[in-house]
């Protein structure tokens, strides 16, 4: 809980123009150094001197991560320094991954959203890191790039605890990588906070659904929550009372059940009490259902 | 180590010598004084820092000097022509959207950059655009008033 904030410590800007130039800054600079991008996360952890690094490695001059590209064979690639506000504004991620759309539009404020990246989100790994349920139920893949190469890790894999990802200490995400969805599907994210806006999700929902055109049964579903557990985390002993089922309301009230003992949140938060988030992962599980099957057309 | 940048502030060129660990608000308050940036919470959480960067809203408590190089930064000072206020100011005088005057500068830029990109706002609209923008003295009714008033017959480049 932040008490009292001071101006920035000292700091060298470092500012590379490629990723292998800040992998071997970070390398170099051991323990020492942090990447910035947006810097609405970090800059209050360094004024509050959670964080104290003595440099800070911009990634905002590198070109590349800063770009949204599409195409439907490829499916979409997100620069990791894509700002919330350009995903918040674009029809394309709107219309086809609708989910992580809801997610960047309810996320802070306008101004925070003009500078924070989708990358930040991510590697700050909060358990209520808006932006992950839906990339998990999007099933989207992650490229760390480091000194020693450049891997590929589902989502999935990528958060290891509160804050911590599975990025080891010359490693960088550079890009979110999310397929072409298949046709009559859809996805929605739920967010649940106390007050309208500016606030921390006290519960969110994401839900992935594909849709059997001539039957109308649940081909395909993945569910992620975020704030209901130590990470973002996908429930998939959930998933599968869904899948193969005609989304009856007596199976989607089973699965609402599954998902709140999915999740892992056994103690009283500061912001929600144990019963009362257990009522929300059912409510809104139901209802992010719901709401995803009204989106996909067809038949449902 | 201090570096020399070069600042576009209200359509002035200011070439600086900042300190990396400076922030956007430190720099416009302290080296330029610009004072009508107000410093609320230093966090991103209160808006009353709000300028425009290149058009758009940034909390520059948050944003490093070092970041607006070369960008087209906008403050309150910016706003008015002289005396001539700005049509959002002038709403915000008509319609008693200013009470201490703390949260106005940047409930006035937010508003600006709001009715840029949306000329014409619905009340729901114009209350999430300004949700960044924390008001503690007038319960935000007549702020919104200010904003919707000023919305007619708005035209970017100030009447």
């Amino acid at each position: 809980m932040t008490l009292y904030l001071k101006r920035l410590p000292k700091i060298e800007y470092l500012e590379p123009e490629s990723v292998n130039e800040a992998c071997l800054l970070l390398r170099q600079y051991n323990g020492e150094a942090k990447v910035i991008a947006g810097g609405t996360d970090l800059l209050i952890q360094m004024k509050n001197r959670a964080l104290t690094p003595k440099y800070l490695i911009n990634l905002k001059k590198i070109s590349g991560l800063g770009e949204i590209i599409y195409s439907d064979t490829n499916g979409l690639r997100i620069g990791s320094a894509v700002k919330l506000r350009a995903i918040e504004s674009s029809p394309l991620v709107k219309e086809k991954f609708t989910a992580l759309f809801e997610a960047a539009c309810n996320m802070a404020s306008i101004q925070i959203r003009n500078l924070a990246t989708i990358g930040g989100n991510l590697c700050n790994a909060l358990p209520s890191a808006d932006t992950a349920p839906p990339l998990l139920a999007l099933d989207a893949k992650l490229k760390l790039i480091g000194v020693d190469g450049e891997r590929i890790v589902p989502i999935k894999d990528f958060f290891k605890g509160p804050g911590e990802t599975v990025l080891n200490s010359s490693e960088i995400l550079t890009e979110i990588q999310i397929d072409e969805p298949p046709s009559f599907s859809g996805s929605t994210y739920i967010k649940y906070t106390l007050r309208n806006a500016m606030d921390l999700a006290r519960v969110g929902v994401a839900v992935f659904i594909k849709l059997n055109p001539s039957d109308g049964k649940c081909e395909d579903v993945r569910i992620a929550l975020s704030a209901c557990a130590p990470t973002p985390i996908r429930v998939e002993k959930t998933e599968k009372v869904l899948i193969g089922s005609s989304l009856t309301d007596e199976t989607i009230a089973e699965a609402s059940e599954v998902a709140c003992d999915e999740s892992e949140c056994r103690i009283d938060s500061f912001r929600v009490p144990v019963d009362y988030r257990e009522e929300l992962i059912k409510v809104l599980t139901k209802r992010a259902i719901r709401n995803t099957v009204k989106t996909i057309g067809g038949t449902s | 180590m201090k570096k020399v940048i070069e600042l576009k502030v209200n359509g002035e060129i200011f070439e600086l010598d900042v300190d990396p660990r400076r922030t956007l608000l430190e720099v416009l308050r302290e080296q330029l004084s610009l004072t009508g940036t107000h410093k609320g919470c230093d966090e991103g959480e209160c808006g009353a820092c709000t300028v425009l960067m290149d058009g758009s809203p940034v909390n520059s408590c948050l944003v490093l000097a070092m970041d607006a190089d070369g960008k087209n930064i906008t403050t309150i000072e910016g706003l008015a022509d002289g005396d001539h206020l700005h049509p959002i100011q002038t709403a915000f005088v008509e319609h008693a959207g200013i009470q201490c005057g703390f949260c106005t500068p940047g409930m006035i830029l937010t508003a600006k950059a709001l009715l840029d990109e949306n000329p014409e706002p619905t009340t729901e609209e114009i209350k999430k655009g300004i949700a960044g923008n924390l008001c503690r003295c007038t319960g935000y009714t007549q702020i919104i008033e200010s904003i919707s008033a000023a919305s007619k017959n708005y035209s970017k480049e100030g009447e």
